[in-house]
């Protein structure tokens, strides 16, 4: 059918037709503000990490110790048993080097997210954070890093309160 | 289980744009008209309606079902909404066909929009919210990331270099040169260009990114005995598959999608089909980054894990090759309306399966046909397999 | 660990405060964009006519929501009308008290099978009357936009 229809339908706009105003158009800003619960797993988590440590959460039953933490396991669906105290450090699963913000606008210095598993969790149990004090080219997937915390009277319950993880020597 | 058949009898599609003037309903309206126009169809005909559009973040539009609902022909019709990402435009007709397979509805209008557009400065605003609030937002993420953190994860795994990867975007670009409603088509793009495009988000550069579109598209399903009046070729629904990964992204290996592997065995075994490197002809798997089409590919189990790239390399995946993938010129090369993506793909394999598909048909006698789509947190796969005859 | 676990303090559990950056730009569409001009440039009301349905939309729209049918009779209606129904506002979007009520009515213009929806001034909270007939009072040329306040409220006929 594509190779009968002549012509389809759809009328392209230019972002210069805006800015003339050769379209008639109206905006909106909607307040959208929230005040998001941490809920109980998440709650915990923050307030340990304003103490300096990461903890997680470990089922018997899967035999998996999860970070961030969770009431319940996903596998299993039965509540999670203990909370168990983590080291802050893990190794790079995966990174990226960025050069854009959200809204596309350009950065000098690259920002480097990465995935880290924490170590004392189970293999694979990794959160998504910055990597900092490191050249991007040297930053390789297996790398060892180590949290670099703010200072204590800077932590408010965050994962901002660790700045960024770093290269161990 | 006896489910009645279902048929895919119409199809229509608006063109992909940067921007649109139309309104959404308005989109809406033209792809949804278009498609009961191709099989004769009137509004009467329609018995329900099955409506699949991303969060009202994009179109800045509360309650964006309700608003749609008109331009999808849905007034004072059993309208059901869904949405699942980007895997909307895959999982739109399965909510259609069960409509249709349980002796419900005898037609059913499905009907995938999004405008984009209206979301300034940019759409990825309404993306950040994929992130979680606490643990990740804070963090100023992009949307980028999780791709780049991914494509990296998948590269490493299998040792790949990135213009392994670039031949995808240069193979569905080209394609979409050839789909009259495309707004990335490139008849001369070159690996070169891919590969000296501005770097992003390293390892992803901009001509591995499919673009911000408006668009609509639509399909009308019919139950078997219906459908053989309406058209002497209707596409059949052979199997549906649908299956959604843990929100945890960050504890999941990304380098494989078993999430597309559990949606794709679901499909195969509704469909009978053993076989699948033999047994389907034409693949459209979503490709909004060109090495999501590798990594979906090996997800489909259409190729080993880590050889997908080589397929392209080697012309397989090529329209003339011996597994087409992406002959519409995909996301990449057509557009990427987030629902609507997913519709043009199942569109596709429709227009594929009964030689209407003009420039881009794929030489043979194709008879069965695989569109899947993914989407939110590396989270879900959707796959629609279709056939013709029997 | 039992799957409720007690929290004593309700300041153990935290919140986290966001918000969602969106600022959204809507074009008129096809229809509007027909609409609102001839608003802009000639103070005019436009509605489009389905003629297998008898019905005539305000504001006009591509295609009638009944039939599908792409609508491409566009005729004039009057700029004035009858109020199918009124309420009197006394606060504002976010929640402050108003110095003075808003009145907000629907409107079927002649001519028009839909109602708009618009302001009502230029008349007192005791003379509102489902029935009563209204007219369009537009803002001077200069002033307008190609936008539905183009049209400054809709004021009674009688008085």
């Amino acid at each position: 059918m594509t190779d009968k229809i002549k012509e389809f339908p759809g009328t392209a706009l230019r972002e210069s037709d805006f800015t003339d105003q050769k379209v008639l158009f109206t905006e909106w800003t909607p307040k959208a503000q929230y005040a998001w619960d941490a809920g109980v797993a998440i709650g915990r988590f923050l307030a340990e990490l304003k103490a300096g440590r990461i903890i997680g959460t470990r089922c018997y039953h899967c035999r998996r110790t999860v970070v961030p933490p969770r009431i319940v396991c996903e596998w299993c669906f039965r509540p999670m048993d203990e909370w168990v105290y983590l080291q802050d450090e893990g190794t790079v699963n995966t990174f990226s080097i960025t050069y854009v913000h959200w809204d596309m606008v350009r950065v000098k210095e690259p920002i480097i997210p990465a995935v880290i598993e924490i170590a004392g969790a189970s293999k694979g149990m990794g959160i998504m954070h910055l990597l900092g004090e490191v050249d991007p080219e040297d930053v390789k997937i297996g790398m060892r890093v180590k949290a670099v915390w703010k200072p204590e009277a800077e932590r408010t319950g965050a994962i901002t309160d660790i700045k960024y993880f770093k290269p161990v020597a | 289980m006896s489910l009645r058949k279902v048929a895919v009898v119409g199809a229509g599609m608006t063109r992909f744009v940067r921007r649109a003037q139309e309104t959404g309903k308005e989109l809406a309206f033209e792809a949804a008209k278009m498609a009961l126009d191709s099989c004769e169809l009137t509004l009467d005909d329609v018995d329900g309606v099955a409506l699949g559009t991303a969060p009202e973040a994009f179109d800045g539009v509360h309650m964006k079902g309700e608003y749609l609902s008109d331009g999808a022909g849905a007034w004072r019709k059993p309208v059901m909404r869904c949405y699942v990402g980007g895997g909307t435009g895959v999982f739109t007709p399965i909510q259609g066909w069960y409509h249709v397979a349980s002796g419900l509805f005898d037609v059913c209008l499905v009907v995938c929009e999004e405008k984009m557009s209206s979301c300034q400065p940019h759409p990825q605003g309404a993306f950040l919210t994929i992130f979680d609030h606490t643990t990740e937002r804070p963090l100023k993420p992009n949307l980028l990331w999780i791709f780049a953190l991914e494509m990296n994860r998948y590269m490493h795994r299998h040792g790949l270099q990135k213009k392994d990867i670039a031949r995808v975007s240069v193979k569905n670009k080209r394609n979409a040169a050839d789909h009259p409603c495309a707004l990335l088509g490139d008849p001369n793009i070159t690996v070169e260009d891919v590969l000296n495009s501005e770097v992003l988000a390293w390892p992803v550069q901009r001509l591995d990114v499919s673009p911000v579109t408006d668009g609509a598209v639509a399909l009308v399903l019919a139950g078997e005995n219906v459908a053989k009046r309406i058209t002497d070729d209707p596409v059949w629904i052979k199997g549906v598959g649908w299956s959604l990964d843990t929100a945890y992204w960050t504890n999941r290996d990304l380098y494989y999608p078993k999430y597309v592997e559990y949606a794709a065995r679901m499909a195969y075994e509704m469909a009978g089909i053993r076989e699948p490197r033999k047994e389907i002809h034409i693949v459209e798997p979503y490709d909004p980054f060109d090495y999501k089409e590798l990594h979906h590919l090996e997800g489909l189990l259409l190729a080993d894990k880590g050889d997908a790239p080589r397929l392209t390399a080697e012309g397989v995946t090529a329209r003339t090759g011996s597994m087409p993938v992406c002959p519409s010129g995909g996301l990449l090369g057509v557009g990427n309306p987030i629902a609507a993506a997913g519709l043009m793909k199942v569109a596709e394999i429709f227009w594929q399966l009964r030689g209407e598909a003009g420039k881009r048909q794929v030489p043979g006698r194709p008879i069965t046909g695989l569109a899947q789509a993914w989407g939110d947190l590396m989270q879900v796969g959707t796959v629609v397999i279709l056939g013709i005859g029997g | 660990m039992s799957l409720l676990e007690r929290v004593n303090k309700n300041t153990e559990i935290r919140h986290w405060r966001g918000e969602i950056p969106i600022h959204s730009r809507y074009t008129c569409g096809v229809a509007g964009e027909k609409f609102f001009r001839e608003i802009k440039d000639n103070a005019r009301l436009l509605g489009a006519h389905c003629p297998a349905c008898q019905y005539t939309y305000v504001p006009p729209t591509l295609f009638c929501e009944r039939c599908f049918a792409r609508l491409e009779d566009w005729v004039e209606v009057g700029s004035e009308g009858v109020v199918e129904s009124f309420t009197v506002l006394h606060i504002s979007l976010d929640g402050t008290p108003l110095d003075e009520p808003d009145v907000l009515a629907l409107i079927q213009l002649d001519g028009a099978d839909s109602v708009l929806v618009h302001r009502l001034g230029d008349v007192s909270v005791d003379e509102l009357r489902i029935g009563m007939r209204v007219k369009a009072v537009f803002e001077p040329r200069r002033k307008r936009k190609g936008s539905i306040l183009d049209i400054r409220h809709f004021a009674p006929l009688e008085s």
